[in-house]
């Protein structure tokens, strides 16, 4: 991790063309060298936060007054940062008897916080949860009275994430996770704190910046959707080629333990959506006998969405794997223990994480989990499926081999979609689908929970969402589309993104068909659309002009009274 | 450590941290000399140095400094 002085340097940089995100900080300590870490790891990460700062401790009066400047600067994202400090301050204040309910009177605080902020603006809040401050009053007994602040303190902790879980826009920056990894001693510095009001110590200041930034990265579609691993010595212990399947370390053979709990840890990874592949120099049915015979073996085939083993370079192989994916090297992860494989897929592919993993197989884990690789601000019940999917995408490529004409093909397929206006079951989804794609989006907006329900609602907007099914299998919902009504004869398509998965489909041209055919019925001649280029979205450059769109004033147009239906084979789902 | 060796040692600390190779300190230089040096860069200044010379200052120390001379006596007498 770079040092303060290293993020500091950052700031006279460049900041053209990264990414803007107007950040507003709102601290009850003071915040200056946390702005400047933050706008300083951002830079490394390609964000250029423009950050406004609140005055010293006026989290509350910038929040509940409606003239502030926090509502003037109408920011994207509130950063509030409640130190734990203060919080013990607090506590201290107070009468005995009043004790017991401090967690929750903090808790309905922030709640009205939330709730007048989401109020007035759209942003989402990320909050500093509390680290642990032990006053060492009730000693261990602390943990068995709920008057102690130890107490009240883990169950304000709790009672966040609780929070959190109900409250879309509201997402929890773990500091108290950092502080059980680095210790208080690094978190924390008296001497500093005493001089500057500064509860964090410049030391630290560089983790909870980074962490702040997953958040920050992950709301803004950048994220990891795919782990590739290897196979000898990464997953088990051994070369299966050269020991044998009865001779690999798993389970109770060797240091199999290291394995084992390794494979569990990438096995949670699949169930809550990461694409597992497998890239590994070997014989194919050697590589895949202990996935399909092995009694200790954790990962099968069925958690593996692409299994690539043979003597080609493993550069070329990643970009297969990235092909059958669809996915941007940026989104992948490549864990491998050995060196120059590590180095040559880094060297030749550009984005890609390559973790340095260390030579014992016992600390993978304990080097993998602070690297926070897989930071997410949503999970939904299409994320358990994910791997299914791709298996399934994987037939129909083979499918699809055997014909040679593509609409033989289609027709073959027998898909048909679900189109529904957004509603509270697919909701989740719809936000999700906004945050992750990046390829096959016209616009590019990000929408959260919060923000989908509000275009639900809103009477100017209406809402689709498709899904594809054929018969060999459900892909879900792939494509969201929202129009807003622009005038009594025009809609607006604010929002047309897809899920790279059903490409080549004649999805387009669906979802052209329904959308234009709603228009027409609701009294709307033209129907405009708009391309941001991005540095993902390349491939949709020429998306309304390949559909029949004009170009007029730096929009896409077309007469929906002059339109006629576009060729697809796809249909309605009653 | 001869005061002459931890002035040298101080003004790298500076140079580094406030990203100006053209500082020099002297004794008597004090705040208002040197134009980055205010309270902000100041708890910078002092986590570097302590991390330079494997020190520690207490939070008295701190404060009392009234130029780069009272520095280095806080460092001299830890060394």
């Amino acid at each position: 991790m770079q040092t303060f002085a290293q993020l500091k340097k950052n700031i006279k940089k460049d900041f053209n063309g990264l990414t803007t995100v107007k950040v507003a900080l709102l601290g009850d300590s003071a915040t200056q060298l946390l702005s400047i870490a933050l706008r300083g790891t951002a830079y490394d990460e390609g964000f250029d936060l423009k950050i406004w700062e609140a005055d010293f401790n006026q989290i509350e009066r910038q929040v509940f007054d409606d003239n502030s400047e926090l509502y003037e600067y109408q920011p994207d994202i509130v950063i509030i940062f409640h130190s734990a400090h203060k919080l013990l301050s607090k506590y201290n204040k107070l009468k005995p008897e009043d004790r017991i309910l401090f967690a929750q009177s903090r808790l309905d605080l922030l709640e009205q916080i939330n709730n007048k902020i989401q109020q007035r603006l759209k942003s989402k809040i990320i909050y500093y949860n509390y680290n642990e401050i032990d006053d060492g009053v009730f000693g261990n007994y602390a943990n068995k009275t709920n008057v102690s602040f130890l107490f009240q303190l883990r169950k304000l902790n709790f009672e966040l994430m609780q929070f959190a879980a109900t409250h879309s826009n509201f997402f929890l920056s773990d500091i108290s996770s950092l502080q059980n990894l680095y210790g208080k001693k690094t978190l924390f510095q008296s001497a500093v704190y005493v001089n500057t009001e500064m509860v964090f110590s410049i030391d630290i200041l560089p983790a909870v910046a980074a962490q702040t930034l997953s958040l920050i990265k992950a709301l803004y579609g950048k994220f990891k959707k795919c782990l590739v691993l290897d196979l000898d010595n990464t997953i088990w212990g051994g070369i299966i080629g050269d020991d044998g399947m009865e001779n690999i370390q798993i389970g109770s053979l060797g240091i199999g333990k290291a394995f084992t709990e390794f494979q569990y840890w990438i096995k949670k990874m699949q169930q809550r959506g990461i694409i597992i592949a497998v890239c590994s120099k070997n014989t194919e049915s050697v590589a895949k006998e202990p996935f399909e015979k092995h009694p200790d073996m954790v990962l099968r085939m069925d958690d593996i969405a692409v299994f690539v083993a043979n003597w080609e370079n493993k550069a070329s192989n990643i970009r297969h794997i990235q092909s059958v994916l669809n996915i941007g090297f940026d989104s992948m992860v490549f864990l491998d223990d050995n060196p120059f494989e590590r180095n040559m897929v880094r060297e030749n592919i550009p984005g890609i994480t390559v973790p340095e993993l260390p030579e014992d197989p016992a600390e993978y884990l304990e080097y993998l989990y602070p690297l926070n690789l897989f930071e997410t601000i949503s999970f939904s019940e299409e994320d358990t499926e994910r791997t299914r999917q791709y298996q399934v995408e994987a037939k129909r490529t083979v499918l699809q081999k055997s014909f040679t004409n593509e609409d033989d093909f289609l027709k073959n397929l027998e898909m048909v979609s679900l189109v529904e206006p957004f509603n509270k079951f697919n909701t989740p989804r719809v936000a999700q689908l906004s945050q992750r794609s990046n390829q096959f989006n016209l616009r590019t907006v990000r929408y959260t929970e919060a923000d989908i329900e509000a275009v639900g609602d809103d009477e100017n907007y209406w809402s689709f969402a498709f899904t594809l099914e054929d018969k060999f299998g459900d892909n879900g919902l792939i494509c969201v589309i929202i129009l807003k009504k622009e005038n009594e004869s025009t809609i607006f398509i604010e929002t047309w993104l897809m899920s790279c998965r059903v490409l080549k489909r004649g999805m387009e041209n669906f979802v052209l068909n329904t959308i234009v055919q709603f228009a027409k019925q609701n009294g709307f001649t033209i129907l405009k659309g708009e391309y941001i280029p991005t540095s993902k979205n390349e491939m949709v450059k020429d998306h309304y002009k390949n559909l029949g769109f004009t170009m007029a004033n730096e929009y896409w147009v077309i007469d929906t009274t002059t339109y006629t239906d576009k060729k697809n084979f796809i249909h309605i789902k009653k | 450590m001869e005061r002459s060796d931890i002035l040298h040692g101080v003004t790298e600390v500076f140079k580094d941290n406030l990203d100006d190779e053209n500082i020099i300190l002297a004794e008597n230089t004090t705040a208002d000399d040197i134009e980055e040096w205010d309270s902000l860069t100041h708890v910078q200044l002092v986590v570097a140095v302590e991390k330079k010379f494997k020190i520690r200052f207490n939070a008295k120390e701190i404060q009392s400094w009234k130029n780069v001379g009272e520095m280095i006596d806080s460092i001299s007498v830890k060394l």
